[in-house]
């Protein structure tokens, strides 16, 4: 039985503060009416457990939002607080007998509060130049890598670090810095080429989906993403056309622009026809899942979006279910010194894309690897997107109650599958470890290297 | 608005961060799992201690300004929103499980604390505390004895009232009281521990509570029966109960619910049966597997089309999930839930579910029923949608007939969520004018100002009597 939305009266309020206009407007209103308040989601929320009081919580955000739609209270600088605090984590969707969308209800109010934000004139820019200028456009991300490859291996870096002149950025920033892998701008194509045969008959084409940051500062696990298909038994092609997936801006309310790098992204993939859409990267396919959502009302592209959002699948459950398990599995063979694992979940893999189980029963198979599952794996790491950077103190509190749990298990990697995940995950070792070495992986990376250890 | 004067009070009280009169705050302190409805309160104060608790009560009792004590606002019966303005008081900050005595197997904790983290902690010492309402991974102690709630194990264990032996609570006037203490026997007196629990926040605020605990029982078995005849499952609860067996739980569900419930689980339960059975046993595991074996004969006598019996805790863990995605799969269903709570002696279940399926086609309103068939405490369930006030008038109407059953069969409009807002206007056709006289002179007694949370309980006016239409 689906849900009787036959009625989708909003209040008619002509609200004086344009701010609250737009959000009636934008709010999806019955989204709003369906939550109940019954509370189930209130242990979920990391910001809630952080803090302990509603209005950091699902609920109390859902009726913030209601309120101002209703007309109850005006969106003031505590209520964009309020909605910017949030991780967007999504853990509130799971738990909620009522099936309340949640993740869209937060974007669609950071897409009003965006559309009347005057921001300082060097967060514009840098706004602009990110969401419009870089993520979208393959060549400037390309020299974006060279530029930031220089600096990491010219030696430059260690001139910026010893000078100190790092001093003079805020301090996520400066702790995001040390923390970045080295980036190239030799992407997945330009080391692989286009198209991938499968080892052994192939069980499918998929095309992989290369992401715009992954492909510049993680173009090793796309790469090794590619390989990991092909010995699994699929085919893969990477259309070049193919551009950001659009969810950082959606994030953070600029919902049109990830509409059109959407628009972008269907048409590319609908012409290669293929089985699957692979995605290696939690956030990245939280998000392409959700084209048919994001699309929703757009007639010229409600069918092919759809098209799109069924194929979308997680590279771990892809392995897991349909793929032929490589040899890392067998353990008589392996090379592979024994070690302990632990997996720190992706919110958008567990809580939207519900795969959370997939990388979980890949480790388990890999030889000579105890998987210790640690407290608390499916709570959000705080990094979420640039939350760690736009909100660097709950995030901090976030990370140090993550590495409290990750510190007992005695694990010697820690494995991820998403790229914010496993920065933050990295920044966590380096200011919460315990001293003994940690290192944190994709686990794409984690399986192709155990793969190889297997073949050597 | 507050007095600036009493903001300052409280501020200096609780420290800046603890209390809160910005819009942000009341919005989400004025409302609670209750639908439809809403008010705002003038603060929110969020005390660490009995001491803070009593400063604030005694501030709040010279300026004369409610107070309404909140755990998690997980109640169903609007018990937490402040429809007289004044101060909500949340107690997650006392949260704390003060002292476990083994010696006398009882617990004290703070109000604040989350009753599943309780339970958990509990648990994992091997000991037992029974009540269990399904909200206890959200809900507070607090509010659990302020409801008195109840859950699946109240049939065999009783509900939160037979676990509280001691409390310690402030009066309206901001004085301390103790009730009880660890004793399993206490006749000094009135009983005031047994008339706080269930008061609803109109009495006291309850700032420690100590509870008694019990050892766990050793196993467990679970079963389903299904039956094609309302009055078959019917008299399987009652049979069992007569040949003096008293399972840990035993859990009904009508036809409506069934359907929506395998809609939502796809758990392949056959859509024509009128009733389902859950049900569990616990206890040392010969007297489990011979009492189960006697259920089983008495579902089979009363002609129950299936029984299955859980040879694992996996396959019982399944059965179970049927019960439990009731409240999901109808909460699904269309916006507006409204999850009700009249109750029945167990003889007379059959009736009242059919009286409930009566008066939904009525009214012509969606309502599935499901509930403790062990207790007789049924939950008919309406799904609807706020915003269409013609349906929404047809599901208080339809509502107010399924209470005026409930009573003419000998039950009551509330087995386990309380009185509150939403069942006040009835609560005098179930005690009538005298027991209302009784139970407001103690409400004066403890609070003369009427300030804990005013407006609950007691009801402007009482609701007429609807005439039952039996046709
Ligand atoms: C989905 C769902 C399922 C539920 N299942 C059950 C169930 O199985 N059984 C059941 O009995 N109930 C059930 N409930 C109702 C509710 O969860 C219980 O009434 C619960 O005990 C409320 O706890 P709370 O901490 O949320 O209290 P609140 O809702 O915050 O408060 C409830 C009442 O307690 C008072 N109160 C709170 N703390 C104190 C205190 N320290 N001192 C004095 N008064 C106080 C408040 O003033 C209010 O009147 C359910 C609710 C939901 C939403
Ligand atoms: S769990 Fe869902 S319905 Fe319940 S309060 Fe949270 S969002 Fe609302
Ligand atoms: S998305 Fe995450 S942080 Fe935001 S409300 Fe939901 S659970 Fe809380």
């Amino acid at each position: 039985m689906d849900k009787q939305t036959n009625i989708s009266k909003k209040p008619q309020i002509n609200h004086a503060n344009p701010l609250a206009r737009t959000l009636l407007e934008k709010l999806d209103y019955d989204q709003l009416t369906n939550c109940m308040r019954c509370g189930f989601c209130l242990p979920a929320c990391p910001t809630f457990r952080e803090t302990g009081v509603e209005p950091e919580s699902p609920r109390g955000r859902i009726a913030l939002m209601k309120a101002v739609a209703d007309g109850l209270m005006e969106p003031d600088d505590m209520f964009r607080d309020q909605m910017n605090h949030c991780l967007g984590c999504r853990a509130c969707e799971p738990v909620c007998p009522a099936d309340v969308k949640y993740g869209q209800l937060i974007e669609q109010a950071r897409d009003a509060i965006e559309d009347h934000s005057v921001h300082s004139p060097p967060v514009r820019g840098i706004r602009k130049l990110f969401f419009k200028g870089v993520f979208p456009h393959r060549n400037r991300l390309k020299s974006l890598g060279r530029t930031l490859n220089f600096y990491q291996t010219s030696g430059l870096r260690r001139v910026a670090r010893g000078t100190g002149i790092m001093r003079l950025f805020p301090k996520p920033l400066r702790d995001m810095e040390r923390i970045l892998p080295d980036a190239t701008a030799q992407g997945v194509i330009e080391q692989l080429g286009t198209v991938h045969p499968a080892k052994g008959a192939p069980i499918a084409r998929v095309a992989l989906f290369r992401g715009c940051i992954m492909d510049v500062m993680f173009a090793g696990t796309n790469v090794n993403t590619v390989k990991l298909l092909s010995e699994a038994g699929f085919e893969v092609v990477i259309p070049p056309e193919q551009t950001c997936c659009g969810a950082l801006h959606a994030h953070s309310g600029e919902l049109e622009l990830a509409r059109n790098l959407a628009r972008i992204n269907v048409k590319v993939f609908k012409e290669l026809n293929v089985d699957y859409i692979v995605s290696n990267a939690g956030g990245c396919g939280a998000l392409l899942v959700e084209y048919d959502h994001l699309l929703h009302g757009d007639e010229d592209w409600n069918e092919q979006a759809a098209w799109f959002a069924s194929r979308v699948v997680d590279i771990s459950r892809l392995l897991v279910e349909h793929g032929r398990i490589p040899a890392f599995a067998e353990s008589a063979a392996t090379t592979a010194e024994p070690v302990i694992v632990t997996y720190q979940d992706s919110c958008h893999l567990r809580n939207v894309m519900r795969s959370g189980s997939a990388p979980r029963q890949l480790i388990n198979q890999v030889a000579n690897v105890t998987f210790q599952e640690m407290k608390e794996a499916d709570r959000c790491c705080g990094s979420a997107g640039i939350y760690n950077v736009t909100q660097p103190e709950m995030a901090g509190q976030i990370l140090e109650h993550k590495m409290d749990n990750v510190n007992v298990t005695g694990a010697r990697y820690i494995l991820t599958s998403n790229p914010g995940c496993l920065l933050q995950m990295k920044l966590g070792v380096e200011q919460h470890g315990r001293g003994e070495p940690i290192e944190v992986k994709h686990v794409v990376d984690f399986l192709y290297e155990r793969l190889s250890k297997q073949d050597a | 608005m507050l007095d600036p004067a009493l903001t300052a009070q409280l501020r200096a009280i609780v420290g800046d961060a603890h209390f809160r009169d910005d819009k942000e705050a009341l919005i989400t302190h004025s409302y609670d799992g209750t639908p439809m409805l809403q008010a705002l309160p003038d603060g929110v104060v969020y005390p660490e201690s009995t001491e803070q608790v009593s400063a604030i009560m005694k501030a709040l009792s010279f300026y004369k300004i409610p107070l309404v004590s909140r755990g998690s606002g997980s109640n169903l019966c609007g018990g937490t929103v402040p429809v007289q303005g004044g101060v909500v008081m949340v107690m997650h900050r006392m949260n704390r499980l003060l002292e476990l005595d083994l010696e006398n197997l009882t617990a004290t904790v703070q109000p604040g604390m989350i009753t599943a983290d309780f339970i958990h902690h509990i648990e994992s010492l091997g000991l037992f505390y029974p009540p269990d309402p399904s909200s206890m991974r959200i809900s507070t102690i607090g509010g659990n004895i302020a409801e008195c709630s109840g859950g699946l194990r109240g049939l065999k264990y009783g509900t939160t009232k037979d676990y509280v032996i001691g409390l310690e609570a402030v009066l309206a006037s901001g004085e301390i009281i103790r009730t009880g203490g660890k004793l399993m026997k206490d006749v000094a007196g009135y009983d005031l521990t047994k008339l706080l629990v269930g008061s609803e926040g109109t009495l006291a605020i309850i700032t420690e509570a100590t509870l008694k605990l019990i050892p766990p029982p050793k196993s467990k078995m679970t079963m389903l029966a299904m039956f094609r005849d309302l009055y078959g499952a019917a008299r399987t609860v009652s049979a069992i109960i007569e040949s003096k067996i008293i399972p840990a739980t035993l859990e009904f569900m009508d036809n409506p619910t069934i359907r929506v419930v395998d809609d939502f689980a796809k758990l392949g339960l056959p859509l024509d049966m009128e009733a389902i059975l859950l049900i569990e046993q616990d206890g040392d595991p010969e007297t489990v597997t011979r009492d189960i074996e006697q259920i089983r004969q008495i579902c089979t006598r009363e002609q129950a089309d299936t029984i299955q019996v859980a040879a694992t805790r996996e396959e019982a863990e399944r059965l179970l999930t049927a019960r439990r995605s009731a409240f999901t799969a109808l909460a699904r269903l269309r916006p507006t839930t409204i999850l009700e709570d009249a109750t029945v002696p167990r003889s007379k279940i059959a009736d009242m579910v059919r009286r409930i399926n009566e008066i939904s086609i009525k009214y012509n309103v969606t309502i599935a029923t499901f509930g403790h068939a062990g207790d007789g405490n049924l939950h008919p369930t309406a799904t609807t949608d706020a915003r269409d006030t013609e349906e929404i008038h047809r599901v208080e109407q339809a509502f107010e007939e399924i209470f005026a059953a409930a009573l003419e069969l000998g039950g009551t409009i509330t087995g386990e969520h309380g009185v509150g807002m939403v069942k006040a206007p009835f609560l005098e056709w179930k005690i009538g004018a005298s027991g209302m006289e009784l139970m407001k002179g103690i409400k004066k007694v403890f609070d003369p100002d009427n300030l804990l949370n005013p407006g609950k309980v007691f009801a402007k006016e009482t609701r007429r009597r609807v005439v039952i239409d039996h046709g």
